[in-house]
């Protein structure tokens, strides 16, 4: 029970001992953290249902974007706007999967990429609602809970942000080993065998991606409370492609791997991009390469991999 | 139409365009036990296939409780009380015993039910799918399909590639689950003498149709009619 709970209690000490070393550097934290939850979004979409995607910027976007017309013309609330954020990212995969939940593939990439192009193009257009190519500005998220005030440090961004992520870790931590989230598995690995069992394949990955775009909305939704600015750049194709990457770095399926695969992968973009501004892609390519040749289970496949080696297994990573 | 809990009214069906079955109609009552024997690629395998809804139908209509199932998914027949047992038993290879069952939970289902009736099961339930022999594949598959309460248990091959003392146990455990009459039980298998023995009734399956129908201890005796279908002598 007690190797159960240390996990979660190393990622907390993690987040706290970086806000103690790294306490002019909150703001970039904070992105990481935000990262995670639509990272998490994903592993519950790719990782435990196998729905191959390259589009779960629609639904950060739609979240970003909803969350901050909510605080400007509904309510300044945080919690209120992260409630409306996610229920746009729900609804818009709800729409949208309703139709490419019947398809597969390479089918299934080219609809989730044209979905968050189509979203967009609708948020260019609507100019006077949502500020177009200048991005939706005036954004003044309220307290959290009626008690913490927004700092321009970003103490209070952080903390929020951070008792989100773990929040959602937690909640798909408990579904991943719920029958819902174990028939999600199933489906990955053999839809024909679930269906014959009684599961429905379409309304079950429906149902995954519906609360997968969920979680991304409130991704969005942080996004716009603690940056205060909404730009197209939400909806945007590298945004999808990014996330797809740290899932794969960290490991699909296991929460912890989207977790230290965006913690890895925007560390080392911050200081290759640092170190060299023109070629710090390569790092970052070599880095995946690495870690797809040695460590195709990802990086939170490591531990198994090196006692299977240890134990004398020819492949680390089979 | 409580004398028939299903019913095929001369099937044909396959895979794409081609056909395996061909104009089947057979019949199961409420707690029957029925063998459908046959040699390899007699189509017994469709057949189950055919009845979950898993193959191509090209004609004739398939029956449950009296209602015309032909264009329900598969999970809605499960719904409805099919349950299948495939012969490649499918075990989901990521997930543990334990979790296998949760996958497909159903209703007032437990797990101590399925622990039961395979007390191995308990003993691995925290092994991966691909940890286990391929005797306790066969329980975890059988048990699966029991976790969502089928009143007729189709069970494809279910003693393929089993040691005898394994078959033995997995037979003893058919009766059991037959045992009360509330669960019709079709057995589908190339071993003739386990089946027939198993069984009330019996449909002896080649080339896709059906060629002999009857009492199991009947087609039991018969042997030169089950040496010309099966290609095998009983021995007693």
């Amino acid at each position: 029970m007690a190797v159960r709970f240390l996990p979660p209690l190393l990622m907390l000490l993690a987040a706290v001992a970086a806000y103690f070393l790294f306490p002019y550097n909150l703001a970039f934290l904070t992105r990481i953290v935000i990262m995670v939850v639509l990272v998490l979004s994903l592993d519950l979409v790719l990782g435990f249902a196998g729905i191959a995607t390259l589009g779960q910027a629609a639904m950060y976007g739609a979240g970003a974007y909803a969350a901050g017309l909510f605080a400007i013309h509904v309510w300044a609330d945080p919690v209120a706007g992260l409630v409306a954020g996610a229920l746009a990212g729900a609804v818009l995969a709800a729409l949208s999967g309703a139709v490419l939940m019947r398809t597969q593939g390479l089918t299934l990439i080219m609809l989730t990429i044209a979905v968050a192009q189509i979203c967009a193009e609708i948020a260019n257009r609507a100019r006077g609602v949502t500020g177009g190519a200048d991005g939706l500005r005036g954004i003044r998220p309220g307290k959290v809970l009626g008690v913490w005030e927004f700092d321009f440090i970003g103490i209070t961004g952080y903390w929020y942000a951070l008792a989100v992520m773990l929040l959602v870790f937690a909640v798909l931590a408990i579904l991943g080993r719920s029958p819902f989230g174990l028939s999600l598995r199933g489906i990955h690995e053999s839809p024909a065998r679930m269906e014959a069992i009684g599961v429905s394949v379409y309304r079950r990955r429906l149902a995954a991606y519906t609360l997968g775009g969920g979680i991304a909305g409130i991704a969005g939704a942080l996004t716009a409370q603690i940056t205060q600015l909404v730009s197209l750049e939400t909806f945007s194709f590298s945004l999808s492609a990014e996330a797809l990457i740290m899932l794969i770095l960290g490991g699909t399926g296991r929460l912890y791997g989207a977790v230290l695969g965006t913690v890895i992968f925007m560390a080392v973009h911050h200081v290759a991009a640092a170190n060299d501004p023109f070629n710090w892609l390569f790092v970052i390519g070599a880095l995946v390469l690495a870690v797809v040749f040695f460590l195709p289970a990802g990086i939170a496949h490591l531990p198994t991999s090196l006692k299977r080696l240890s134990k004398g297994g020819r492949h680390a990573g089979s | 139409m409580a004398d028939k809990v299903l019913e095929l009214k001369n099937v044909t069906a396959g895979y794409g365009p081609t056909h395996v079955l061909r104009g089947i109609t057979l019949s199961v009552a409420p707690g029957e036990r029925l063998a459908v024997i046959g040699r390899n690629g007699a189509g017994k395998t469709t057949l189950l296939s055919t009845i979950m809804g898993l193959t191509r139908m090209h004609g004739g209509s398939v029956h449950y409780g009296g209602r015309e199932i032909d264009r329900l998914a598969p999970y809605r027949r499960n719904a409805l009380g099919l349950g299948l047992v495939p012969q490649t038993r499918d075990i989901f290879p990521s997930l543990t015993v334990e979790e296998n069952l949760l996958s497909c939970l159903r209703g007032d289902a437990s797990l101590e039910e399925a622990y039961a009736l395979f007390p191995r099961l308990k003993e691995r339930r925290k092994n991966g799918g691909t940890q286990l022999s391929g005797g306790e594949q066969q329980m975890l598959s059988i048990a699966r399909t029991l976790m969502t309460r089928p009143d007729v248990l189709l069970l494809d091959e279910p003693l393929e590639g089993l040691a005898p003392v394994i078959c033995e146990q997995l037979m003893a455990v058919f009766e059991e689950l037959a045992k009360d009459g509330s669960r019709a039980v079709v057995l589908v298998e190339q071993h003739a003498e386990a089946a027939l023995a198993f069984a009330t009734r019996a449909a002896l399956m080649a080339n896709g149709a059906i060629v002999h129908e009857g009492p199991a201890e009947a087609l039991r005796r018969d042997a030169e009619l089950l040496h010309r279908h099966v290609g095998v002598a009983m021995s007693a």
